[in-house]
């Protein structure tokens, strides 16, 4: 890390940034500019969803009273009551409004299906979600890379297209169906690892990570096999063969390094699987998490819920784009941070 | 979201059949009825779905209904078989002869679990709160309909008092909805902490914990000696405690049984049911009281001016077919307005017969003929129909489809609109309609007064129709269970005949357990009693 570090200071030093100090303020201001942005897309999100489940037909007091068909037993007075109750009798930019002030306090309201304060709620899902995406990043790093850099090395044309053809197939399998084959076959034929209450279990962790990190692993064996070739067919591997390293070293040192870059991108559509395939996964191995309190905010219309989940989903984006961008110039030294174009002055 | 319910069961059939070979391997111990109810054990019971709130009183949902059962203890107690009514914390009462005034006189020593006493005062805590909640006690604030007050005479006897006639009250004492939770909790926690938990019953179970969508734990009471009249045995409840885990996927809960993961499961889908037949495993299973699954026409639509088209809908549907060949044995075949194990349900006899040509004989009287492409038409107008309906019962599509083929052969076109609970809900509101597919649950007939009283939503668009009114009206005003059970049959008939209604088919509770689980009970409204419950070794 501080290898790097450095490089990245003194890379950025010389090249138009003369005037703004350091390499660290620009990195702070960067940083700083980048936090903007992310409350802007937070404000963003939090607008949208609003707007949209407004526009929703049916309403959270209808739905509980009446979902699913059935008739209500309640009067229309108790309706209107429990519509003041929740301040869904106001316009909706005055809901809009209040809603948005008490969020910018940190209270983010209370579920109206549960009772539960929204931010306990996601405290209380996020962990076990955290640990099965963290898991299944894990294994699908480990995965896909091991089959784009096993199908970018084999000399064997057979291996070759086997392990090529493997990640569209992985994207191609639908999570659910995966996570029930897997709980049937190892669960509950094989007995081998509990069906449920994973949380609490590492052995109860490996079957919803696994099903949960193969898309992700397709994607990231996709294009980091994609990367290498391109990587492998440049001038500077080349030139390391002709130097005399060795095969192996050419792939994992020379290509590799150059390769992963391409990957690193995806970071925000790998987000994005995980937290939508987090809805499946906890669902088929009855996990608590993020996924579940999502499905169920959502089918009920739980206005304060599915905001809370939305800004935690839209942080969680944020957070890991800026990550890559932060570390993208440490691993490409083309890329620098604050840059608009790479080698050109920035303002 | 396009992921969850709808696709959920398709798929997950779509898995069993590729997954090489199933876990039908019972492990051989089918020792049939030759323990003896020892003590002790936890049972692990798998809910379809998480309660999401789960104080009884506020709750509607049969899985906070059924954890609420064994924490909440009621005034009274309903035998599921006769239907009558018979004390549990409630010794003796008297019922005012227009049933507007209820006198109850308690059981003395009975304790809430944080030590409070269950006296009169927390009768009258409780009563009060349930009417306050309104909307958010939907069920218990509508029993409580009129509420005028709770008078407490002394330590062991109230009255309770309404403004209007209210026969359905003391069936409804008996409900979880009216369960009794102690006054300190009223008091000191609001509902939404009660939704999440903290709360005290007189239960023969306590609540430890509830973890959303993972599981809810609860642990017997070992100074518990109050239970209703009814149960075989009296002292602490048999088991030492239960333990709810939430599992939503059906296929998952069939396996987590069959593996002996867990030691009982709810709601069985019909397409499941067969995985059970000759497997070492019960199958447990009871009707719904109230209102089976029916189509209700929107008779404010234009379509049904002419009421023959509906009386020719119900002479139209075969409904052994439906249940013999997309259902199952379990879901009996609807005889009427009320589900059969209803309170007073009298059926309507021979009012339900399945004659298409009947149908066909209507429909021709009143002008409207076989057109070339099968359906009838009437001055140029085809007969066609739509039915809204949300699949929340995994069975509903396939049921809707069998029927759309028997309405076919009688030649009317009806289509199906499959649609989430909160765009049927919109419809349904705005009247864009023909007909609408649910039912309603409830153990007591006034449940007709909620859905056809047109002072009610009138969601079958009736505008005026005073001589039923009446009969409703009526039926809730009168304590004579006799005289009762005479105004309810009238009032159903009634709905039959003037077309108000097409039953269908009684949708049923269908749970696993497995052979060493013995004394899981249905109550009357079919939702499940723990108390007498054990398990073997």
């Amino acid at each position: 890390m501080g290898r790097h570090a450095h490089a990245v200071a003194r890379r950025t030093r010389p090249a138009g940034f003369g005037t703004a100090g350091p390499g660290t303020g620009t990195v702070t201001r960067y940083v700083l500019r980048r936090l903007f942005q992310a409350l802007l897309v937070l404000w963003a999100a939090y607008t949208a969803t609003f707007a949209l489940l407004y526009l929703l037909p049916s309403d959270p007091v209808s739905l509980m009273l009446r979902g699913g068909g059935e008739e209500s037993f309640a009067t229309p007075e108790q309706e209107a009551e429990l519509r003041e109750r929740w301040g869904f009798d106001q316009p909706p930019a005055i809901q809009y409004l209040t809603m948005l002030g008490l969020a910018l306090t940190g209270d983010l309201g209370t579920s109206l299906t549960t009772g539960q304060p929204v931010v306990a709620a996601l405290a209380e899902a996020l962990p076990p979600t955290a640990q099965l995406a963290g898991a299944a990043l894990v294994t699908a790093v480990l995965l896909g890379g091991g089959v784009a850099v096993a199908a970018t090395y084999t000399r064997s044309p057979l291996l070759a297209r086997f392990l090529t053809a493997l990640p569209p197939v992985g994207v191609a399998m639908p999570t659910f169906w995966v996570g029930l084959v897997l709980v049937q076959v190892v669960s509950f034929q094989w007995g081998l690892l509990t069906a449920l209450g994973g949380e609490t279990s590492a052995a109860g962790l490996v079957l919803p990570a696994l099903t949960l990190s193969l898309p992700v692993a397709a994607l990231i064996a996709q294009v980091l096999s994609d990367g290498l070739r391109a990587e492998l067919a440049r001038p500077h591997t080349t030139t390391a063969r002709a130097k005399g390293a060795s095969r192996a070293r050419v792939h994992l040192a020379h290509a590799l390094s150059g390769g992963v870059l391409p990957t690193l991108t995806l970071v925000g559509v790998v987000t994005g699987e995980l937290l939508a395939g987090a809805v499946v996964v906890e669902t088929v191995f009855s996990r608590p998490g993020i996924g579940r309190i999502t499905a169920t905010a959502v089918e009920a219309q739980d206005l304060p819920l599915v905001q809370g989940v939305v800004l935690l989903a839209a942080v969680v984006f944020v957070l890991a784009n800026l990550l890559v961008d932060l570390l993208l110039p440490l691993l490409d030294p083309r890329v620098r941070i604050g840059a608009r174009r790479p080698g050109g002055a920035a303002a | 979201m396009s992921l969850r319910p709808a696709s959920g069961p398709a798929l997950a059939r779509t898995a069993l059949a590729l997954a090489p070979v199933l876990v039908l391997t019972g492990c051989g111990t089918a020792g049939g009825e030759t323990g003896s109810p020892s003590d002790g054990g936890t049972l692990a019971f798998a809910l379809a779905a998480d309660p999401s709130c789960v104080d009884p009183q506020q709750s509607g949902n049969n899985q906070a209904l059924n954890v609420g059962r064994q924490v909440v203890d009621s005034l009274t107690d309903q035998d599921p078989e006769t239907g009558e009514i018979v004390p549990w914390l409630a010794e003796d009462w008297e019922v005012s002869d227009d049933a507007d005034e209820y006198t109850f006189h308690l059981r003395d020593g009975v304790t809430f679990s944080d030590g409070e006493p269950l006296d009169a005062e927390a009768v009258r805590a409780n009563f009060d709160t349930v009417s306050e909640l309104g909307a958010l006690a939907e069920l218990g604030s509508s029993y409580l309909g009129g509420y005028a007050g709770t008078e407490v005479h002394d330590d062991l006897s109230l009255t309770v008092r309404f403004d209007d006639p209210n026969a359905q009250f003391l069936q409804a004492t008996s409900t979880m909805s009216l369960g009794l939770v102690s006054p300190v909790s009223l008091e000191e926690t609001t509902p939404e902490q009660r939704c999440q938990g903290e709360y005290e019953g007189s239960g023969p179970f306590t609540l430890d914990s509830y973890e959303p969508e993972q599981q809810v734990t609860t642990t017997a009471r070992e100074d518990y000696d109050w239970s209703s009249e009814r149960t075989e045995h009296t002292g602490p409840a048999r088991l030492d405690g239960i333990d709810f885990r939430i599992v939503p996927e059906s296929g998952v809960r069939t396996g987590a049984l069959l593996s002996g993961e867990v030691d009982a499961i709810a709601d069985i889908p019909p397409q499941d049911e067969e995985r059970f037949e000759g497997d070492d495993v019960q199958v447990l299973t009871r009707p719904n009281p109230g209102i089976p699954f029916n189509l209700h026409p929107n008779l404010a639509s234009p379509t049904f001016d002419d009421p023959a088209i509906v009386q020719a809908l119900q002479l139209a549907v075969d409904r052994q077919e439906i249940v013999d060949t997309v259902l199952s044995e379990r879901y009996p075949v609807a005889a009427g307005p009320l589900a059969e194990v209803t309170d007073h349900a009298a059926g309507t006899g021979d009012g339900l017969q399945h004659d298409p040509e009947a149908a066909a004989e209507l429909l021709d009287e009143a002008g409207w003929t076989e057109g070339g492409d099968g359906v009838r038409t009437k001055d140029g107008e085809p007969l066609e129909l739509d039915v809204i309906f949300s699949p929340l019962f995994n069975a509903n599509e396939t049921v809707l489809e069998l029927l759309q083929q028997q309405f076919r052969d009688l030649g009317v076109d009806l289509e199906l609109r499959s649609m989430t609970p909160a765009e049927y809900d919109t419809v349904q509101q705005d009247g864009d309609y023909d007909l609408a597919w649910y039912n309603l649950t409830r153990t007591d007939p006034d449940v007709l007064r909620t859905l056809f009283h047109t002072e009610y939503a009138d969601r079958t668009g009736l505008g005026e129709e005073d001589e039923l009114d009446a009969l409703l009206a009526d039926q809730a005003a009168t304590s004579d269970p006799g005289e009762r059970a005479d105004l309810v049959e009238q009032a159903e008939s009634h709905i039959i005949e003037e077309g108000y209604i097409v039953p269908v088919f009684e949708f049923a509770q269908i749970h696993g357990l497995g052979q060493h689980v013995h004394g899981v009970e249905f109550e009357a409204s079919s939702r499940l009693s723990f108390y007498e419950a054990w398990t073997e070794d």
